[in-house]
């Protein structure tokens, strides 16, 4: 985590009348796992584009290495893109897909011979170079595009949604794979997904992004442990979002009742978002809760329960290995760190409600994300 | 929605009237006009073979003509927004629905020694043009020179070229275009990305994805230019006789010889199999034949 | 991607004046009040009020129109019949028929002319049957050249279909016939509809294999083809701008149509992004 690479510096994208990116400021350091998360039209790949070369933002700066590159073309970037539906040459076979780059840099064939098989050894398809595109699969013409841009050893790799077309299992053992290789040859990965798992468990930054504005740039622990507004609570993993008072530094008020907290810096009595994370909630008998609901609904889930309660008309999700039956009358008991404290958003109220639970939420939401992202 | 029995209707049809009609050219080619089995058809064709030369080298250089006119157009059209593709594709294929043989008729206007050209020619003063120069170079050289009134274009194997360059140039443009306006974009942006600039992108990606649409074109527009008998007709004056003309003349009229004409059809067929398949065969042609 | 310069834009407009210039011509020279088509003499609609007096162009036009219409419903049906009979195939008898019913499209004109006309004769004498080249056999010709357009512009529709959609209609209780044109016929009607206007141009466009098959009877660009011989009355260029006009009004109006729905939903899907 060195030094900075590349820069955003106030960056519109306006197609008519449709603002795509609403003033980025980003920077990205060398040799960092950067990753672009959000939902599909968010501009996280209309970001990727404007750093590929691929796209001009209507205002704004783009920097490289402190050089300003905004009308530099593609083809003479010191970047490299992994495509979302690969774009493999398939006139050519592996091996030549692979060489393209270097042949136009005019690699003598000694080396480069070895440097494709050096690249192809690198994404485990070593010996694959005479056979077709078409005869690959899926996961393997992706890393045929891994390495038809790694072999250029650019500065900068940029993957867009490169594991989107997959199946779950492939997906996984891709993601480990990705980032093992981004260690290895250790140079900058720009990722973009709207996958928050790929995003959490890859990168060493994420810049989470919503309706063309970065909502949030933190380690993933930041993210996922500090989410800045209820977008992204919501967006990381599951939160229950509910409506609170900032008593005093270390007391949240909510339901009317007070309870003690780690957050501060507040002034009092600031109506805030209070996150409740679903595994930070414990079941207790109902004398001890520091609240009680009725259980709504229960789904078994292999490691945890889903649990969803009624607390006087906002239910919440409570993921917990203890069983309570649909109808029980419960107690819950969080610790002080089990809050988080947001300051009030523009997405206040959307989120963190689980009345329209369902028990295929993951699912669901990734697969509504699927139908394609801006171009 | 499977049902074979469906197809056999056609298939009894295309053995009537596809199978059986070669299969005729070929017995008419290896019989005489007494019906017994003769070569001599082949033997007499001897004196054809000027024909045959002449009839290829014209197709050649108009399915040449075609390429260097058809393929930067097609390139170019791609390029351009989907409205005006759209638009421009419509006007490659409207002259179509105008009768060819009026068209090419209509050539015969313009490409007249009084036609429309030359009298735009002398309006311009480029005949005089001409004239200065060739007068003063003869002067140089010392030889005579006789100053001309216009350029004589129609009755000549070039009009016969042109006629059949402007008849059959959809068909080149249209297969090139579809399969060029096909490849996909991030191909380009993945080649620009590994360093490819605009005249390598072409090189490297867009010509070698289009070859499949020019040897479709090839196709298309060699095989009519090699057996027309009109074109040869109108703008050739009759002067350069091709395979069309002569195989018409072997089924009509007082020269009718059926087994002369199915012996030169058959000849010229196999000719142009053997040449289409040699091109496909170094064009990498895998992929499926464009048609329309 | 890139837009074309200066020089591209020229080059494509000389290829167009290449390809419209005797259109115009000959469209300029339908007014002219004299025969000549080199020199203008002065605006007239003469031949086209000599055109509708000319019983050989229009007895032409009358065959002309009916050959194509026929011949290119009667293909539509067959051809679609066919393509779902090929489609049903296995891989290798359908490679087959594909292959032949390619030949009369790869062929050249003259050949395929040529051979019917052969078989036309041949098949007269050895059957001893009293007929000769005219209207039947032209239309006969027409149908055989037209069907493989038809058939290679339904198949890939067919291939376009989900499998289970049939099924899926019998299914929910729908006789067969019922599914096919209730479900399958509307998913494929795009490929029959341009098969269809595929085969009426080709057939109205034809002249080699028409002048080899229709022996007495004769299409307009059969009576085209003699006048050339002769000289061309300015009746045919007048009849020829009438036809032009109206097919470019036509494609202009779909074409149109065709921007005005692509700008539509450009616009929509620009405005569900957000």
């Amino acid at each position: 985590m060195s030094k900075e690479l590349i820069r955003l510096s106030d960056c519109v994208m306006k197609f008519d009348d449709d603002l795509i990116l609403d003033h980025i400021n980003l920077y990205i350091n060398d040799k960092e796992f950067l990753t672009l998360l959000g939902p599909s039209g968010c501009g996280k790949t209309t970001t990727l584009r404007i750093i590929g070369g691929f796209q001009k933002p209507t205002s704004g700066d783009v920097f490289f290495d402190g050089v300003r590159i905004n009308d530099l073309p593609p083809h003479k970037r010191k970047v490299n893109t992994v495509f979302q539906k690969y774009a493999l040459f398939t006139h050519m076979n592996i091996f030549e897909n692979v060489a393209f780059g270097l042949r136009i840099a005019k690699i003598p064939p000694k080396e480069l011979t070895v440097r494709v098989e050096e690249a192809l050894t690198l994404v485990n398809l070593g010996g694959y170079g005479k056979r077709t595109v078409d005869s690959l699969s899926g996961g393997q013409q992706q890393r045929v595009a891994i390495a038809r841009a790694i072999v250029n050893r650019p500065q900068v790799l940029l993957l867009d949604e490169p594991l989107g077309a997959l199946d779950l299992k492939l997906r996984k053992d891709m993601q480990i794979e990705l980032k093992k290789i981004q260690q290895q040859v250790g140079i900058t990965f720009v990722y973009v997904t709207h996958d928050q798992e790929e995003a959490l468990s890859m990168s060493d930054t994420i810049v989470v992004m919503n309706q063309g504005r970065i909502q949030q740039i933190g380690t993933p622990q930041d993210i996922y442990n500090e989410p800045k507004n209820a977008f992204v609570a919501d967006f990381i993993g599951e939160s229950n979002i509910i409506d609170g008072i900032m008593h005093a530094d270390g007391v949240v008020g909510m339901y009317g009742k007070r309870f003690p907290c780690l957050d501060s810096g507040f002034s009092p009595n600031e109506p805030v978002d209070v996150v409740i994370r679903p595994e930070d909630i414990d079941i207790v008998p109902v004398e001890q809760g520091q609240l009680t609901g009725v259980v709504t609904e229960v789904t078994f889930k292999g490691v945890h329960y889903d649990t969803i309660v009624d607390f006087r008309g906002f239910k919440w999700l409570i993921q917990t290995t203890d069983y309570s039956p649909v109808g029980a009358k419960i107690g819950v008991k969080i610790d002080p760190d089990g809050f988080h404290i947001m300051k009030k958003s523009r997405y206040s109220g959307m989120f963190g409600d689980y009345s329209s639970y369902s028990a295929e939420y993951d699912e669901l939401s990734e697969s509504a994300e699927d139908s394609g992202d801006e171009e | 929605m499977k049902n074979k029995l469906l197809g056999i209707p056609y298939i009894i049809w295309m053995a009537i009237f596809v199978v059986a009609p070669l299969i005729l050219v070929v017995i008419f080619a290896f019989t005489g006009r007494n019906g017994g089995f003769t070569l001599e058809n082949f033997s007499t064709m001897n004196q054809y073979v000027g024909v045959f030369g002449d009839s290829f080298l014209l197709a050649l250089v108009a399915t040449m003509a075609c390429i260097f006119i058809g393929y930067p157009l097609a390139y170019f059209l791609s390029r351009e927004n989907a409205a005006l593709k759209g638009m421009a594709m419509m006007l490659i294929m409207l002259p179509m629905w105008m009768n060819f043989l009026l068209r090419t008729y209509s050539w015969m206007s313009l490409l007249e020694d009084t036609g429309l050209l030359n009298r735009l020619f002398q309006a311009i003063h480029l005949i005089d043009l001409v004239n200065v120069i060739g007068s003063s170079m003869a002067g140089l050289l010392n030889q005579p020179y006789e100053p001309i009134e216009f350029f004589h274009m129609i009755n000549t194997p070039g009009a016969v070229i042109l006629g059949m360059v402007y008849n059959f140039l959809p068909f080149m443009v249209l297969p090139i275009f579809s399969v060029i306006d096909k490849i996909d974009h991030r191909v380009i942006e993945a080649a620009q990305d590994l360093g490819a600039d605009s005249t390598v992108v072409f090189r490297r990606i867009i010509f070698p994805l289009s070859l499949p649409g020019v040897l479709s074109g090839v196709t298309m527009v060699f095989i009519p230019s090699v057996s027309t008998f009109v074109i040869s007709g109108l703008l050739g004056g009759g002067k350069t006789m091709l395979l069309g003309d002569l195989i018409q003349m072997q089924f009509s009229g007082n020269t009718y010889n059926p087994n002369l004409g199915s012996a030169i059809s058959l000849v010229m067929m196999v000719i142009v199999l053997v040449c289409i398949s040699i091109m496909n065969r170094f064009g990498s042609g895998g992929e499926e034949a464009v048609v329309l | 991607m890139r837009q074309n310069g200066f020089l591209s834009r020229i080059f494509i407009a000389l290829v167009y004046l290449f390809l419209y210039a005797p259109i115009f011509v000959l469209i300029a020279f339908s007014f002219n009040s004299t025969k000549s088509r080199t020199v203008w003499s002065g605006f007239s609609l003469q031949w086209y009020r000599d055109l509708l007096r000319n019983a050989e162009i229009m007895d032409a036009l009358q065959t002309t129109l009916l050959v194509s219409v026929l011949a290119a419903v009667i293909a539509t049906i067959a051809g679609t019949a066919a393509a779902i009979g090929f489609f049903s195939m296995k891989r290798r008898p359908r490679g087959i028929c594909l292959a032949i019913n390619n030949i009369p499209m790869t062929n050249a004109d003259i050949i395929t002319g040529v051979s019917l006309m052969l078989l036309f004769v041949f098949a007269g004498r050895v059957l001893n049957l009293n007929f000769r080249l005219g209207f039947g056999t032209l239309l006969l010709a027409h149908i055989t050249f037209d069907i493989p357009y038809v058939i290679l512009s339904v198949l890939p529709k067919l291939r376009q279909l989900d499998p289970n959609i049939y099924e899926a209609a019998q299914d929910l209780g729908a006789t067969g016939l019922y599914a096919f044109h209730r479900v399958v016929f509307p998913e494929i009607a795009p490929g029959v509809i341009n098969g269809l206007m595929i085969a009426f141009t080709m057939s109205i466009d034809d002249f080699v294999i028409s002048y080899f098959t229709a022996g007495q009877t004769s299409t307009l660009a059969m009576v085209i083809y003699s006048m050339t011989r002769r000289k061309v009355s300015p009746e045919i260029n007048a009849l020829s701008t009438l036809m032009f006009l109206v097919v470019l009004s036509l494609l202009l109006i779909i074409n149109l149509r065709q921007i005005q729905q692509e700008r539509a939903v450009a616009k929509k899907l620009a405005h569900a992004k957000h």
